[in-house]
C-alpha cells in the first residue's frame, strides 16, 4: 500500500443555488480542485462521485458518466464511478479514491461529491432523505430523520442530563464558525434563544437544531505521496481511512445514544494512524442535528460518553477551545448537500492544515479528523489527515 | 410504498409476526430471515409476539412526510417488546402521558393513507397499559 496525499481541493459555495445545475456544481468544484493542484486533465486516471439521491432530486442516475462527460473527460474514457451511502456518500467517494491510489491501481484521482436538493419540493426532499432510514420498518411508521435523531436526543437527555441549551450551544458555535466561511450557507450569528424559540420539528429538536437543505459540490485531487510535491508545496497526507457499518434502523442499535459504526471506524482509524483521540488537533464531524455532534465527539473519543453536551457548553469545541469542532460551520451552518458533505470536510481540513482557512484558521493544529455518517448510523467514515506522513 | 411491497408484509404488520432463531433463542421484529448471531447455522421460524413492551425513547413529530402530515403532532417511539426485540412505531395517547419506561401494548390502527382515493395502510401502533397518573 502506498502513502497518499491530497494535492488540490475545490468547493462551490453552499446554499440554495437556483441558477446552478447539478453538473455545473460538480464541474465547478472539480475544476477548482484541479487548478489548485495544478494538474492537467490528461493526467487524471479516475473519478469518484459521491451522491445520495440523484434519482430522486434531479431524476438522473448514471452520474459517473454524466460527470466525466461534462468535465470534458469523456474522450479520455477514464473510469468514473458514483458511490452511495446516504449522507456518507462523499466520505465514501473520498475513501474509494484513496484506496484506488494507495493500491497502485491509479495515480491521480478526483474524489468529489455533489447534491442538488432544491430542484424538487421540500416534501420530496424529506421523503428522499427518509430513504436513508429503513423504509419498511421506520419510514412506514412515520419516522422522519429529525424524528430519529430526536429519539437519540431524548434518551441522551434522560441518561446523561443533557439539556436543550447544550444542544443549542452546538448550533450557536457552528453558526459563529460559519460567519467566517465565505462558502457557508448561513453566515449569521444566532443565540441560544434563537434556537430555543424556533419552530419545533421533532421534540426536542427545533428548526435550528437541524442542518438545512443545500445545493453544493466539493472535490479533492488525490495522488501518491511520493509524487505529491511535484504538484504542491503543501501536500496533506492521509494518515487513515476507515469505514464501518452499523444497523440501518436506529431501534436495532445496541445503545441508541451511541453510533457504534462511528466507534468502530474511529478505532480502526486511530490504529491505522497510530494515534489516539488526544492527538487530534481539530475535527469536522457529522452534525446533521445538534445531538449528532454531541454523540460524535463522544463516540470519537474526544470526551467521555455523556459529556458531549457539557463539553460544548464549556467552549471546549469552539475555535479557540481545546479541540475545535466544525471550523467550517459544519453541516449546520456551512450547509449539507448530502453527497458533497464528506468531501467538503476533507477540503476544510486541508485548508486548515495548509494555513489557508482565513479568519477561521486554527493555530498550530497539524492533525485533523473527518467524520461522516450515513442515515442514523448505518455507515460511518472516518479519515485522519496530517501535515506530515 | 407500492401495494405489493406493503401487502407482502401484511401478516407481520397486522399481527406482530416476526421471527425467532431456535438455535440461539434470538427474537426478531422486524423479522429477519438471517440470524445475526448464528448466521447460516441459525434455524429461523416465524414467531407471533405478545405485543407488550416498554417505551425506550420517543419524540413528538411536528413536521412529517406528506402521507403523515394529517397525523401531526404524533408520538413516534422505539419500543422494546417483552420478548426482547425493539421496533419503531407510534404510541397513541395524550402527549402528557408519554414517558421513557411507559408500559405499552400493541393495537391495530391505521398507519396512513396515500391520498383521499389511494391506499389506506393499517398496522400495529401502541397504547399505554397504565392509566395516566
Amino acid at each position: 500500500m502506498r502513502d497518499v496525499a491530497i494535492i488540490g481541493v475545490g468547493c462551490t459555495e453552499f446554499g440554495e443555488l437556483w441558477d446552478k445545475s447539478f453538473r455545473e456544481l460538480f464541474v465547478e468544484a472539480g475544476v477548482s480542485a484541479i487548478e489548485d493542484a495544478n494538474v492537467q486533465g490528461g493526467k487524471i486516471d479516475a473519478l469518484y462521485v459521491g451522491n445520495m439521491s440523484g434519482g430522486r432530486f434531479i431524476e438522473q442516475e448514471h452520474l459517473g458518466a454524466l460527470i466525466a462527460d461534462y468535465s470534458g473527460l469523456a474522450s479520455l474514457h477514464i473510469p468514473s464511478t458514483r458511490v452511495e451511502a446516504a449522507c456518507a456518500s462523499g466520505g465514501l467517494a473520498l475513501r474509494q479514491g484513496i484506496i484506488a491510489v494507495a493500491s497502485g491501481y491509479h495515480d491521480i484521482v478526483i474524489a468529489g461529491g455533489a447534491e442538488k436538493m432544491t430542484d424538487v419540493g421540500v416534501e420530496t426532499t424529506t421523503d428522499a432523505l427518509a430513504a436513508a432510514a429503513d423504509r419498511e420498518w421506520e419510514g412506514i411508521m412515520g419516522a422522519t430523520f429529525p424524528g430519529l435523531y430526536a429519539m437519540i436526543a431524548r434518551l441522551h437527555m434522560y441518561k446523561y442530563g443533557t439539556t436543550q441549551e447544550q444542544l443549542a450551544a452546538v448550533a450557536v458555535k457552528n453558526h459563529h464558525n460559519g460567519t467566517m466561511n465565505p462558502k457557508a450557507q448561513f453566515q449569521n450569528e444566532i443565540s441560544i434563544e434563537t434556537v430555543l424559540n424556533s419552530l419545533m420539528v421533532a421534540d426536542p429538536l427545533r428548526v435550528f437544531d437541524c442542518s438545512p437543505i443545500t445545493d453544493g459540490a466539493s472535490a479533492v485531487v488525490i495522488a501518491p505521496a511520493e509524487i505529491a510535491r511535484k504538484y504542491t508545496d503543501t501536500p496533506i497526507y492521509v494518515k487513515a481511512s476507515a469505514q464501518a457499518s452499523g444497523t440501518i434502523s436506529l431501534h436495532d442499535r445496541p445503545d441508541i445514544t451511541t453510533i457504534d459504526a462511528t466507534v468502530a471506524a474511529a478505532n480502526w482509524a486511530y490504529k491505522m494512524a497510530k494515534l489516539k483521540p488526544k492527538d487530534i488537533g481539530f475535527a469536522e464531524v457529522h452534525d446533521c442535528f445538534t445531538i449528532a455532534e454531541i454523540c460524535a465527539i463522544e463516540d470519537l473519543g474526544f470526551v467521555k460518553k455523556g459529556e458531549g453536551g457539557k463539553a460544548t457548553e464549556s467552549g471546549m469545541t469552539a475555535l479557540g477551545g481545546k479541540i475545535p469542532i466544525n471550523p467550517s460551520g459544519g453541516l449546520k451552518a456551512c450547509g449539507h448537500p448530502v453527497g458533497a458533505t464528506g468531501v467538503k470536510q476533507a477540503v476544510e481540513i486541508t485548508l486548515q492544515l495548509r494555513g489557508e482557512a482565513g479568519k477561521r484558521q486554527i493555530e498550530g493544529a497539524d492533525i485533523g479528523l473527518t467524520h461522516n455518517v450515513g442515515g442514523s448510523g448505518g455507515t460511518a467514515v472516518v479519515h485522519i489527515f496530517g501535515r506530515e506522513k | 410504498m407500492s401495494v405489493p411491497r406493503f401487502w407482502r408484509r401484511l401478516k407481520n404488520l397486522y399481527n406482530l409476526i416476526g421471527t425467532h432463531c431456535e438455535k440461539c433463542g434470538g427474537f426478531f421484529y422486524p423479522p429477519r430471515n438471517m440470524c445475526p448471531k448464528c448466521r447460516r447455522n441459525g434455524i429461523v421460524n416465524p414467531f407471533k409476539f405478545k405485543g407488550a413492551g416498554v417505551v425506550v425513547t420517543y419524540t413528538i413529530v411536528h413536521t412529517a412526510a406528506k402521507d403523515y402530515a394529517k397525523l401531526t403532532p404524533y408520538i413516534l417511539a422505539i419500543i422494546q417488546l417483552d420478548e426482547g426485540p425493539r421496533l419503531t412505531s407510534q404510541v397513541i395517547c395524550d402527549h402528557s402521558h408519554i414517558h421513557i419506561g411507559l408500559r405499552v401494548k400493541s393495537a391495530f390502527r391505521r398507519l396512513g393513507e396515500e391520498s383521499d382515493k389511494g391506499m389506506i395502510y393499517y398496522g400495529t401502533k401502541f397504547v399505554p397499559m397504565e392509566p395516566k397518573p
